[in-house]
């Protein structure tokens, strides 16, 4: 049989971008840590080169949100686990980052005290235990991912242990986002209440306030981005990667070809729930509050959104979806605030009906025609 | 004990202090080198008494439905042994229980003569060397046929070692071969979602070379495939037997009849009856239960 084989190519493992691919990156990492900071603070605010804060605010709170929908992408786009959970994430990311910001207020709040001001205002004398270190930056730093790792890990394992699957798993991440808000809206477990927190000071003892501040956590927030777009393409090109595809196409043959499903399927989905954490936790100082109204299933539902219009399983998708979702609804919302639910609700309709794989794949489709139609004259 | 297999396990059992340090020295019988001559390796399939799976007495019943019922059946290392029998008799519940996917009510399942089946997971069943094809063709359909057989390829198979896993020469030499016993060398880079039928028939038993497993079961293989391609098959599992256990299940007689040594006829969840395919068709009951009363 040997002697009448012919060789057989196989194919090389592909590179983590293409050359093209990192023209790409680089100048979108150009564009985040030197074009924006430029355009923002140095070109004076009547020319029209001028970036403004506005916008500052605007792209710098989307590319958060892109970080979640490139999270959804990882377990819903490649591992075919809808999460319709990950406000949760996103949400106690946020609030572990709003703890430091409410120390960091100090004796600057209203009531004067040590205590952040909805605690004195319940007549509370100590610090709840869970408050323990919420004035370390660095423990802040790591409980912004250890907390959302944490609770994914948990629920992910008694989940996925029991084969728990498909619409019953989005409905049980639904369900716990929801028990998670209900929660968070008590004064008694210590996060605010309604409220939640806001009126922050200083973030590292440096106003939050300020045009250079916003700037940094823009610049972060892109290089955050980007450096978890990178570590999603490993991710994705390696072996791991496909083993997630492959569970997401025929469970039962990765399990008789010798892999449990288990720690595949909660590795990449507490990863994701990180993500969601850290893209949370730069949201917070952005925006100057967090209330429970960022577990509100609405929140969950749209992630998914961003990830379907902009086309799951690719990467790169979903945070075009993010950035076209929300960038619409800022308008709109603006434009004709009535209207702006009729249309998230075509645009998920439409998506569904017309463009399976989002807008990649609209953009795919079309050049392959039109390199069909080149070919043919 | 014959010579052989004492000679044998003396091999075995120097190879394996060699390669567990830990084994050698401090023995229970104070540094001298103990005298063993079968040694139970943990994972190693334990073929000395001539079979490589028993089925014991093994029953499962679905709501009161029996569909295995007092099942008994034994492989022999190489064979490869035909099932038939008509719809409902148990032949797909049988692999089920096999692998791992179905628990039995009671009976005892062992691959070899130490490894206790009923206690693993079918992750870890198929890594001790039990590979299975579904009845429907079951590949992954949006991969590549390349990544569909480097995926099923037999080697470390934890979450960390498949992040930084390479395929290195001889497993890359091993996949060409693969793919070429398959005839699947032209399609290396085409999605598996867009094969014919019977390519990914081929391609699932592909997957099953790669794992390299000690027992194939192989559930409806020729089901959809054009005549030439059948009689490829059958002289790719004739080309395995002997280096692999096959436990084939078909409907296709004339695929039997073109590999089968031992027939094995199974009837309402138990073994009816055994013996080659000319034996088997000639009894009366298998000639009642197939054409009915």
């Amino acid at each position: 049989m040997n002697a009448s084989m012919k060789p057989v190519s196989l194919p090389s493992p592909a590179p983590l971008l293409s050359r093209t691919g990192w023209v790409a990156f680089l100048v979108a990492l150009i564009v985040v840590c030197a074009v924006a900071p430029v355009l923002n603070l140095l070109v004076p605010s009547d020319s029209v080169f001028h970036l403004s804060d506005y916008g500052v605010g605007l792209v710098g709170r989307i590319m958060c949100y892109a970080i979640c929908a490139l999270a959804m992408d990882l377990i819903w786009g490649f591992t075919g686990i809808l999460s319709l959970g990950h406000g949760l994430f996103f949400a106690l990311g946020g609030y572990a980052m709003g703890m430091y910001l409410m120390r960091q207020i100090g004796l600057d709040g209203n009531y004067k005290s040590e205590l952040p001001d909805f605690m004195v205002f319940l007549d509370w004398k100590t610090l709840p235990w869970h408050w323990t270190f919420s004035d370390s930056f660095v423990a802040t730093l790591f409980l912004i991912i250890a907390v959302p790792g944490l609770v994914a890990f948990v629920f992910g394992y008694f989940a996925f242990r029991s084969r728990i699957k498909g619409v019953y798993f989005s409905i049980i991440t639904q369900a716990m986002t929801f028990a998670a808000m209900l929660l968070f809206f008590r004064n008694e477990t210590g996060f605010g209440g309604n409220n939640g927190f806001t009126d922050f000071k200083r973030i590292l003892n440096i106003p939050v306030a300020t045009p250079s501040m916003r700037m940094t956590l823009f610049v972060l927030t892109g290089v955050t981005l980007l450096a978890f777009f990178l570590m999603a393409r490993w991710l994705i090109n390696s072996k791991f990667g496909r083993v997630l595809q492959a569970v997401r196409d025929a469970e039962t043959r990765v399990m008789f070809s010798g892999y449990n499903p288990l720690g595949y399927k909660l590795t990449i989905w507490t990863i994701s729930a990180m993500m969601c954490g850290v893209a949370g936790a730069l949201y917070v100082p952005q925006v100057g509050i967090i209330n429970p109204s960022e577990m509100s299933p609405a929140n969950s539902i749209e992630i998914a959104i961003w990830a379907a219009v902009g086309g799951r399983a690719t990467l790169i998708g979903p945070i075009l979806g993010a950035f076209i979702v929300s960038g619409a609804k800022s308008w709109l919302t603006v434009a004709y605030p009535e209207f702006w639910l009729y249309f998230l609700g075509a645009l998920f309709i439409g998506v569904t009906l017309f463009l399976p794989d989002g807008v990649v794949g609209l953009v795919k489709r079309l050049s392959q025609s039109a390199q069909k139609s080149g070919d043919r004259s | 004990m014959t010579p052989e297999l004492l000679e044998e396990g003396a091999r075995r059992a120097e190879t394996y202090v060699a390669t567990h340090p830990a084994a050698s020295g401090n023995t229970e019988s104070g540094g001298r080198t103990a005298a063993f001559s079968r040694l139970a390796i943990p994972g190693a399939v334990d073929t000395t008494h001539g079979r490589i799976l028993y089925l014991e007495d093994v029953s499962v019943s679905f709501d009161g439905f029996k569909a295995i019922n007092k099942l008994s059946l034994d492989i022999a290392p190489g064979e490869l042994r035909c099932i038939i029998g008509p719809n409902g008799a148990g032949k797909t519940t049988m692999m089920d229980i096999i692998t791992g996917k179905t628990r039995p009510d009671e009976g005892r399942v062992f691959f070899g003569s130490t490894i206790d089946l009923l206690r693993y997971k079918e992750s870890e069943i198929a890594q001790m060397g039990i590979g299975r094809k579904f009845q429907k063709p079951t590949v992954f359909e949006q991969l590549s046929v390349f990544e569909n057989l480097e995926l099923a390829l037999k080697t470390n198979k934890a979450v960390g070692s498949s992040m930084v896993f390479k395929l290195d020469s001889a497993q890359s030499d091993r996949l060409a071969e693969v793919l070429h016993t398959i005839h699947l060398s032209d399609s290396v880079s085409r999605q598996a979602g867009f094969l014919s039928h019977g390519q990914k028939q081929w391609l699932e038993i592909g997957m099953l070379l790669m794992q390299d497993p000690k027992l194939l079961l192989l559930d409806e293989p020729v089901a959809g495939m054009t005549d030439e391609e059948t009689e490829r098959t059958a002289e790719l599992f004739l080309s395995l037997k002997g280096k692999h256990s096959l436990m084939v299940v078909e409907h296709d007689m004339s695929f039997i009849n073109t590999i089968s040594d031992i027939v094995t006829v199974l009837c309402d969840g138990s073994v009816l009856a055994q013996g080659t395919l000319a034996q088997v068709q000639a009894d009366e009951r298998v000639i009642e239960v197939y054409l009915g009363r």
